[in-house]
């Protein structure tokens, strides 16, 4: 498996892999795509990263701890659900906000924050296995 | 790309009204539990911060379910869609008397965990995780007792199980692993079969909001296959409540992990069961619930008796306790076997008084084994002298088990009775009484063993032997494991005391069961 | 067509049911898993099937334009799906370590939690 080719390509690949697994995730509202897909993408990133460079590597890669990664996601998923409270309306109502930016219009939404709660939640829970699966295979 | 692009009209599928705030109180506890698990993962190096986070976390979630049964109490049953979302579309929180009743009573039992862990649960464990899995644990619970949409209830089976199987295996001990593979396996069975029935019923109905479940089976023609799946919710939950002749993974497991862990599971994970059962049962399936009542009782009988012979049979007190689990069981089943309003009455009570009793006995053990150094019957001795105080505990609490007046189990089996007897059920009546009495056996024993006599197995009347290695003094105990022992002693004896509270509300919380046109009102009604 | 699909269903239930009745934890494994397929497709057939008109709204427009293929169930068998693969790489990983600490795969001979020969209750005081 550890060929020289594969470690040359596999940062490249993971990186492409990476900047997927966000295209997804931001397309998902009103496409195909969203949270768990693009989580899941970004982890088999982290899983090639791994394998060709080793789990050590994946770790100092991702700066924080896995389980940490998917705390934080799980937060930002329950304050996203939070909003509708100030407007008298019932849990996880999408509450929108259209931002100008740079002459475009960027539609910001509770949803889309709840969307990247779950991809943080993939990646750090389905990452921390993987990598942990990787530890004892090594 | 927000609602500009309007071409139907889609506000006739959403609610436009105000939602009061007091409605959040349906998912604050899941939410608070849910951010509570976060931040305590995201701090679970601080092993010292840990139990105050769940502290605090579970704290606040008590007082909003105190909120919520209020709420519930004054304004009759109360519902919130998740999105706006009018029922069926949306996903729906509903809260009746019972649901708010248990998820109150199944915080209070996971604090008094909380605050007992603080002694009991080793550094590196609290670091493995012990209490995100608690607050994981407490979400999933309280998330199924107020949830009102049926697969959303199996999701939430599904946390409240993956939390339990990270705190089964606190400690990694082979004892630990072998316990969890039986535990783990069968109620994984349990709740795919759940599914199973789920995934039937909507074919059937095509919606999976409980209470419009309710109205359309109850215009349903046929009842055939209604009853089929009324059979397999029954042996789904009865396997996730171990009734008999499903209970054997709970005396396989219940003794492996921490004892408080144990406490925590004894107390809450069976119950979700019974609950289930209740809700399928009589709020759904009524007719089901006829045609299977015979069944029912047979195996509520079944069950209060191996649970309590089971109990009379043990050498480990901790086996004793997982038995005495199984005879609370089938006492609750009992009630739903029966099915009027008396008896529900008493099945919610004793679901309530369970909860707090299983995890106050298994606190209990902990206390005793702390004291003694041992959990066998045979060598175990000579409390009473060593802490007068415990001993009195642990009469109280074995004798609420038992259901003995003046304590919380005492009217919970008087309502079963008279319910039992009101219906024509005499022999339902008679199982109880008769289980009854072998539990006062099994309980009887196991004071005048380990409290009573002066020491281990064959010491002589008024001879006090000396105390076993590894067990403490009572002045080295700590007040993290007095508090939440005298606490639940406490509820026990003034809810015994004084019932009439507890009995009206258990009482609503049967009639809107039994008739459920408040809840779908709630739901589909008035919309709030 | 469902009903051939109810088939399909009633032949891997039996399946899963005879793998999960074994004495071999692996082949409970196998069962486990089978068991949640066995359901998802179970709730696929009982929203009904509907051949080659995928759930997707234009985007123009707020409802499908011509009757779709029920999306519902395709919901609840992704959520089956998400859990059971959990549940299934947990307990792959519990059947190793059960296998590595108690050194069989046997269920007959795992009786660690509950020894064969326990020491009888106390009969007299």
């Amino acid at each position: 498996m550890n060929t020289l080719i594969f470690r040359t390509v596999a940062p490249y690949l993971s990186a492409l892999m990476m900047l997927f697994s966000v295209f997804v995730l931001l397309r998902g509202h009103n496409e195909p795509g969203g949270g768990f897909i693009g989580g899941l993408i970004a982890v088999s990133a982290f899983a090639i990263y791994g394998i060709a460079c080793g789990v050590s590597a994946v770790r100092r890669a991702m700066k924080f701890h896995p389980m940490s990664i998917a705390a934080s996601g799980l937060l930002l998923a329950v304050v996203s659900v939070l909003p509708s409270l100030f407007f008298s309306q019932p849990a996880m109502t999408s509450q929108w906000l259209a931002l100008p930016f740079l002459g475009t219009v960027i539609d910001l939404s509770t949803p889309l924050f709840f969307d990247i709660g779950v991809y943080l939640v993939v990646v750090g829970a389905i990452s921390s296995i993987a990598l942990s699966l990787e530890e004892r295979a090594d | 790309m927000a609602a500009t692009k309007t071409t139907v009209d889609i506000t006739a599928a959403m609610v436009t009204e105000a939602v009061p705030l007091a409605d959040w109180l349906l998912v604050a506890p899941v939410l608070l539990t849910m951010a509570g698990g976060a931040i305590s993962i995201i701090f679970r190096k601080k092993s010292a911060t840990q139990p105050w986070i769940a502290i605090t976390t579970i704290a606040l979630v008590i007082l909003s379910n105190i909120g919520l049964l209020n709420h519930v109490l004054t304004n009759g049953v109360v519902t919130m869609v998740m999105g706006s979302w009018l029922p069926p579309f949306g996903i729906a929180f509903t809260a009746d008397p019972l649901g708010a009743l248990l998820a109150l009573t199944a915080s209070v039992a996971t604090m008094c965990v909380a605050v007992f862990a603080m002694n009991s649960i080793a550094e590196n464990e609290r670091r493995y995780g012990f209490y995100p899995f608690l607050l994981m644990l407490l979400c999933g619970v309280t998330g199924s007792f107020l949830t009102g949409d049926i697969f959303n209830l199996y999701v939430w089976f599904e946390v409240l199980l993956i939390s339990s199987f990270g705190m089964q295996i606190l400690g990694n001990e082979k004892v630990q692993i072998d316990g969890a593979v039986k535990y783990a396996v069968l109620n994984l069975i349990a709740t795919t079969l759940f599914l199973a029935a789920t995934g039937l019923l909507y074919g059937l109905v095509g919606t999976l909001n409980m209470a419009d479940i309710a109205g359309k089976l109850k215009a349903f023609d046929s009842s055939g296959p209604m009853l089929g799946l009324a059979t397999l919710y029954f042996l789904a939950f009865a396997m996730k409540a171990a009734a008999f002749p499903v209970n054997f993974w709970l005396p396989a497991s219940y003794h492996t992990p921490r004892l408080v862990v144990a406490a925590i599971f004894a107390g809450l994970l069976t119950k979700v069961g019974v609950y289930a059962l209740l809700r399928v049962m009589l709020l759904l399936m009524p007719e089901g619930r006829d045609w299977l009542a015979s069944l029912i009782g047979i195996v509520a009988i079944a069950t209060m008796l191996t649970g309590s012979l089971g109990a009379l049979a043990q050498t480990d007190i901790r086996r004793l306790m997982a038995y005495l689990v199984i005879a609370g069981i089938g006492a609750m089943m009992a009630g739903i076997a029966v099915g009027n309003e008396v008896a529900v009455s008493g099945a919610i009570f004793y679901s309530m008084h369970s909860v707090l009793i299983m995890t106050a006995l298994y606190l209990l053990v902990a206390f005793m084994f702390q004291m003694s150094g041992t959990f066998s019957l045979r060598e175990i001795g000579g409390l009473y002298i060593r802490t007068p105080l415990g001993a009195g505990i642990g009469l109280i609490l074995l004798l609420a088990v038992a259901g003995l007046p003046p304590f919380s189990g005492f009217w919970a089996k008087l309502l079963l009775v008279a319910g039992a007897l009101e219906a024509g059920r005499g022999w339902v009546a008679a199982g109880i009484l008769v289980s009854g009495l072998f539990t006062t056996i099994a309980v009887g024993r196991l004071w005048i063993f380990a409290f009573w006599r002066g020491g281990n197995e064959h010491t002589v009347d008024g001879i006090q032997a000396l105390p076993i290695a590894g067990s403490s003094d009572a002045s080295e105990i700590s007040w993290s494991i007095w508090l939440p022992l005298v606490v639940l002693t406490a509820l026990i004896f003034i809810i015994g005391i004084l019932p009439e509270t507890m009995m009206s509300i258990t009482e609503n919380g049967a009639k809107t069961l039994i008739d459920p046109t408040a809840y779908i009102g709630s739901v589909f009604g008035g919309i709030r | 067509m469902e009903t051939l699909f109810s088939v399909l269903v009633g032949i891997l239930f039996a399946g899963s049911i005879y793998l999960l009745l074994s004495r071999k934890l692996v082949r409970i494994l196998l069962g486990i898993a089978i068991l949640g397929n066995a359901v998802n497709l179970l709730i696929f057939t009982a929203g009904r099937l509907t051949r080659d008109v995928p759930p997707i709204i234009p985007l123009q427009s707020y409802l499908p334009v011509e009757a779709t293929a029920n999306p519902l169930p395709q919901a609840l068998v992704l959520t089956a799906i998400v859990i059971s693969f959990s549940f299934l790489a947990f307990f792959l990983v519990l059947g190793y370590r059960a296998y590595q600490e108690l050194g069989t795969d046997d269920l007959l001979d795992m009786r660690v939690a509950e020894p064969k020969e326990h020491s009888e209750p106390p009969l007299g005081y």
